[in-house]
């Protein structure tokens, strides 16, 4: 079997990763910026899943697991502020709500 | 009757205790105050009989009631001192306080503060007595600002008035700046010799301080004549005694005659072990007392303020003592400080009596002509005037002041100036005081007054006047105090000229002030500039305005609001604060920039790790 | 044991009174007041007689209990004659100030009483602790209550002045902190292990520059407690702002602590730093003399006026502690115990006129002489007290430090002695402008009644005590004195090449 090199998935992961935080960065919907995050929980669990191939150690995949079920929490109650914020503020502007300025 | 020597300072502080602790109506005040002088008097009194007349060669008494404080071996004591000086000095203290608080009953009647004023007068007196009866240093340094502070008292009676008010605290300011220089000087001393004893000080004064280490004398006599000169008002600081006159006119008389202005002159007799290991100090009193009596006499030529007159003639007086003190004449400084204790006295209470008896009028030129109104009162300002222009033979002040002369004159080198500076004012003196007495009691009547004829008036009167015109028939009892051998030379062709010098005053005095009072007024037309400067005190309070106490508040003004905290602090609270308001714009709510935030800074600490 | 009682009977003094003061508030009063007087009489008690004076052990009394063994941190207390002095000064004061609140204070008394007694305890303690950590945490007690006492019962600025107390000592003790930590690290590197006993550090020699750095970190904490200049300048704000009482507590008891501090730690602790320091601390004494001298000169408010004076008397203390010699250190105790009764009684009168007339702008007052001759009596006498005249307490005081000075350095002698000229300046402008002046028929305002009568009198008395009489004081503090010197003078002997 033709193993994929490290750097190549290593590669893909960082790509990910970026594009997931340029989401999170310059998307103003709540939605899509929940959306940008879960792309960068992935991002770093296929670094595990490369890491754990590799070395042919079993961690990386429990830890694949583990941001699983972190990201599925972090999606509940991310969804569940957003629908919050909607109530208040009728908007899913993430720049609209800034009431916590100093 | 010696054991009872504590007592002497401590009855009359006994009576202003009981003054100021209980209300008291004005015979219980007057009962009180006099009563505990008098007292006094005659323990001192007492102790002078039982003695013998303080014979030569009676041992000088100690009494220690406790030890004060003791540090390091230096261990002052509320102790007493009694030889012929002190006693001298008591007896004048007592003596002539006691007359003084009988006039103040007559003086004072019916003021609303009659009991505290017999409250500070007693207290004055004690400390008075203290400071004459301490035998040690730190003693005398309470007694001297104890005197210091009832001046304050005093003068400030009338606290109504801002300008007593003002008055009073030059008095006590300007004296504290000469006792921080004798504080200064007791430093020195103390760590010279461990002790502050009096009499032991001196004695290792002049074992120690010789050859080399004779300029620490010099240096220590100077220090303590920094303090002489603030209390007893020579120049420098001779500003605040005419200033003084704002206290009702018994005060003026109890601090120009029996107490305060004396302090100095009794400090440097004291310490005259200590100033005669350094003819350099002694110069200088001379030279202070000199140019205080010349500087002193211009002044109060060109007074119009009956008060001020007396004032000024007192600092020149002083001036006489101290010139006799730095010419090594003991005895004749102590001499003429009882004398004048007698006739200024008078004086005073007789230009009460005047002031008193015209609704209190002080400008003489609104006087005149009151010979007849106030027959008590000019004969008693005759007796005195008399006495202070030290007219021959029938007087106490020429025999006083004629010792001095005799002295000055037979001291090397500068003695010629010093004689000729004194005998200037000897003449300057006569003209003054009967320029006052012609003015006041002679030529146009210009109000009527009518004298008040109690008798707690006329008996200090008529005892100081007998004083003044005998009282240089009393010998104070010196001789074992001032061992050294005191100039014994007779020239007597200097009291025949000093009697003429002041007959020539008089007659002065009658010529322009009597008998043609136009050529008088042209005169003073003539040099009206030297008048005003005159009239000034040659300038001093503009002086030190200028030098010290514009300054000051100006100093004190640009402070008020604490450079400190302008200066350093506000700015450090400037800075900070700015930082807090740069540092929150930070946290502006929005989410994507603390994310950004957090990506920025993900990237530095890992590119940062990398590369280092 | 007695030692640690003291400090629990004004705690637990303070916490009684705020539980009874839900019921009645003049019960609180009373309990705080029986508190302290008890306290005060159990420190009277422990007055040594003269065969202990003449005994070579400087320590009267002491405690030690293990806290935390494994940092060398115990319950150790011990008082000396020094600290008993002043033990007993605050708990006199306390009295004092327990009298003082009776009609001023009217709201939240029970919590009041607290902080009080709170604060008389916390300074108790920083008098007896003879460990470090210990006497940091009595250090940190004192601050705490006095900061609510001054933000909740205070004047009108009452915040600003709390807060600015607050930073200041807060900033210069956390200094101090660092410094104690370091001290017993340095024990540790030398010695092995680390303690915090006072008498174990004392042994120390502390190597290089270090000990300037940490003498340094001590000083700031209780240089600006002192206060000195330029940090003196939480002071006015802290006691114009402060109720009568707790102005007392800062200027009778809160300011001793920073001399307590120099003369119980700085030096004996840093001899050779404390000694290569001196020039410094003799300029910023005359500095804070006569600065203050002249910007209480310039106040227009009676309390800001008294505080100024308050710089300008611990500027003497300074000078007193680093001239280090028995003349100059019994001075300087002695200033402390007479400048606590007189800027004390200056409040209280303060205090009083501002119950009455409700300011404390000496140009709306005047003429009070009349209004109210009693109180205007004794505002004279303390006045008068404070300017130091000879026979009441300050005179001593100041006397010997500068005594104690001049030999050390004469220059700096003749420049704090301007400053008893500037004394008079003040005190005089005070009298002047409260007091004497037009009275302009304003009606009589009530004069002394009985309880104020007899706190000023307990006050003058013991000014006139110190004045006439201060060998009994002398004789206490003098075995400590000793036992300090001579530690200082065995390092500073074995530290010669």
């Amino acid at each position: 079997m033709n193993a994929i090199p490290l750097e190549h998935s290593l590669l893909l992961a960082s790509i990910l990763f970026c594009m997931g935080l340029a989401g999170v960065l310059v998307r103003r919907n709540i939605i899509f910026i929940l959306m940008s995050l879960e792309i960068m929980f992935n991002a770093a669990g296929l670094a595990f899943v490369a890491g754990a191939a590799h070395w042919g150690q079993p961690d990386g995949q429990v830890m694949f697991l583990l941001i699983l079920t972190l990201a599925a929490a972090e999606v509940a109650v991310g969804l569940a502020i957003v629908l919050q914020v909607f109530r208040s503020f009728h908007t899913v502007d993430a720049d609209a709500v800034s009431e916590l300025q100093g | 009757m010696l054991n009872l020597l504590w007592m002497i300072p401590v009855l009359p502080l006994a009576g202003f205790l009981l003054l100021v602790l209980m209300p008291h109506g004005e015979r219980r005040a007057a009962l009180i105050g006099c009563g505990s002088v008098g007292i006094a008097f005659l323990l001192a009194v007492g102790i002078f009989v039982q003695s013998g007349g303080w014979a030569p060669g009676s041992m000088a008494a100690t009494q220690t009631l406790w030890t004060w404080f003791e540090v390091e071996g230096l261990r002052p004591g509320i102790g007493f001192y009694l030889d012929g000086l002190s006693l001298t000095m008591t007896g004048i203290i007592t003596g002539v306080g006691f007359l003084i608080h009988v006039y103040s009953a007559y003086y004072m009647h019916g003021d609303a503060g009659f009991a505290r004023y017999f409250a500070w007068l007693n207290l004055f007196v004690s400390a008075m007595l203290v400071l004459v009866l301490a035998d040690n240093l730190v003693l005398l340094y309470l007694g001297w600002e104890g005197v210091g502070l009832c001046s304050y008292l005093l003068i400030g009676f009338w606290y109504r008035n801002p300008e007593n008010g003002y008055a009073a605290r030059k008095a006590f300011v300007v004296t504290r700046v000469g006792d921080t220089s004798m504080a200064i000087g007791l430093f020195l001393l103390a760590t010279h010799f461990g002790t502050l004893d009096i009499q032991a000080v001196q004695a290792a004064a002049a074992r120690d301080w010789t050859g080399e280490e004779r300029w620490l004398a010099t240096l220590a006599a100077l220090l303590l004549l920094g303090g002489a000169v603030g209390k007893s008002a020579q120049l420098p600081l001779q500003t605040w005694l005419p200033d003084a006159m704002a206290g009702p006119t018994p005060v003026s008389a109890l601090i120009h005659a029996a107490t305060m202005v004396t302090a100095g002159v009794y400090l440097i007799a004291r310490m005259h072990g200590l100033y005669l290991l350094s003819p350099t100090a002694l110069t200088c009193v001379a030279v202070v007392g000199a140019a205080t009596l010349l500087l002193a006499g211009c002044t109060a030529l060109c007074q119009r303020d009956i008060k001020r007159i007396l004032a000024w003639s007192t600092v020149s007086q002083i001036g006489y003592m101290f010139l006799a003190l730095g010419v090594g004449a003991w005895s004749a400084a102590i001499f003429h400080l009882m004398t004048h204790a007698f006739f200024k006295a008078l004086l005073f209470m007789a230009a009460g009596t005047v002031i008193h008896s015209l609704h209190e009028e002080q400008d003489i030129f609104n006087m005149g002509g009151l010979r007849r109104d106030l027959p008590f009162a000019y004969f008693s300002f005759l007796a005195g005037g008399a006495s202070l222009a030290a007219l021959p033979l029938v007087t106490a002040g020429f025999y006083s002041k004629d010792a001095i002369l005799l002295a000055t004159w037979d001291v090397p080198w500068i003695g010629w100036l010093l004689w000729l500076v004194a005998m200037a004012g000897a003449l300057i003196t006569a003209v003054y005081i009967f320029r006052l007495i012609f003015i006041v009691f002679h030529g146009e009547k210009q109000k009527s007054g009518h004298e008040h004829a109690g008798l707690e008036m006329r008996i200090p009167l008529a005892v100081l006047g007998v004083l003044a015109l005998v009282g240089g028939f009393i010998r104070p009892p010196l001789d074992d105090v001032f061992l050294v051998a005191e100039a014994a030379a007779h020239h007597a062709w200097i009291p025949v000229l000093a009697s003429l010098v002041s007959i020539l005053g008089v007659g002065i005095a009658w010529h322009f002030f009597l008998r043609h009072p136009a050529r008088a007024l042209a005169v003073a037309d003539q040099y009206a500039g030297l008048g005003r400067f005159w009239g000034s005190g040659w300038g001093f309070d503009a002086l030190y305005d200028r030098l010290f106490v514009n300054p000051f508040v100006a100093l004190a003004r640009a402070s008020r609001r604490d450079l400190a905290d302008r200066l350093l602090w506000n700015p450090v609270a400037a800075l900070s604060r700015l930082s807090h308001e740069l540092l929150s714009r930070t946290q502006n709510g929005q989410m994507r920039w603390y994310a950004g935030g957090i990506a920025v800074g993900c990237v530095l600490v890992v590119t940062g790790s990398v590369m280092l | 044991m007695i030692l640690v009682l003291l400090i629990v009977i004004l705690l637990g003094g303070g916490i009684a009174a705020a539980v009874v003061a839900g019921r009645n508030p003049e019960h609180a009063r009373y309990v705080s007041l029986g508190s302290v007087l008890l306290a005060l009489a159990m420190g009277l008690g422990l007055w040594p007689g003269g065969d202990v004076l003449n005994a070579d052990g400087a320590w009267l009394v002491g405690y030690r209990a293990a806290w935390i063994p494994q940092l060398g941190i115990s319950l150790h207390l011990a008082m000396d004659g020094m600290s008993l002095l002043l033990v007993l000064l605050t708990l006199f004061l306390g009295v004092v100030c327990v009298l003082v609140s009776w009609r001023e204070i009217t709201e939240k008394v029970g919590f009041y009483h607290l902080n009080l007694l709170w604060t008389l305890a916390g300074v108790v303690g920083v008098f007896l602790a003879v460990d470090l950590f210990l006497f940091f945490v009595f250090w940190e007690v004192m601050l705490v209550p006095m900061y609510f006492l001054i933000s909740i019962w205070g004047h009108e600025q009452r915040e600003y002045a709390a807060l600015k107390f607050f930073i200041f000592t807060q900033a210069s003790s956390l200094l101090m902190l660092i410094a104690i930590v370091a001290l017993a690290l340095v024990h540790r590197d030398l010695h092995g292990y680390v303690t915090f006993n006072y008498f174990d550090l004392l042994e120390m020699d502390i190597p290089g520059s270090t000990g300037y750095w940490l003498m340094l970190g001590f000083f700031v904490a209780f240089a600006v407690k002192l206060p000195t200049v330029p940090a003196h300048t939480w002071l006015p704000d802290a006691h114009t702002q402060a109720p009568t009482a707790g102005s007392v507590i800062l200027a009778g008891v809160l300011l001793k602590t920073g001399g307590y501090g120099l003369l119980r730690f700085v030096v004996p602790l840093f001899p050779e730093p404390a000694l290569d320091f001196a020039p410094v601390a003799f300029a910023l004494g005359v500095a804070g003399i006569l600065y203050g001298a002249v910007l209480a000169f310039a106040q227009s408010d009676f309390k800001r006026l008294v505080a100024y004076s308050s710089v300008s008397h611990m500027g003497f203390v300074l000078l007193g502690v680093f001239a280090w010699n028995a003349a100059a250190v019994n001075g300087a105790i002695l200033q402390m115990l007479a400048h606590g009764v007189s800027t004390s009684a200056l409040f209280m009168i303060a205090g009083l006129l501002q119950y009455r007339l409700h300011t404390r702008d000496m140009g709306e007052m005047g003429g009070l002489w009349s209004r109210a001759p009693r109180l205007a009596a004794l505002a004279m006498f303390f006045a008068v007290a404070s300017l130091g005249l000879p026979g009441l307490g300050n005179f001593v005081g100041e006397f010997l430090i500068l005594l104690g000075t001049f030999r050390v350095d004469v220059l700096t002698t003749v420049l704090a002695a301007i400053g008893l000229v500037g004394a008079s300046i003040y005190s005089l402008y005070l009298v002047q402008r409260a007091f004497h002046g037009p009275d302009d028929d304003a009606p009589r305002i009530e004069d002394l009644d009985r309880r104020e009568m007899t706190s000023l009198a307990m006050l003058t008395v013991a000014i006139v005590w110190l004045g006439l009489y201060p060998q009994p004081v002398i004789d206490v503090a003098m075995p400590s004195i000793r036992f300090l010197e001579s530690i200082v003078a065995f390092r500073v002997e074995a530290g010669l090449p």
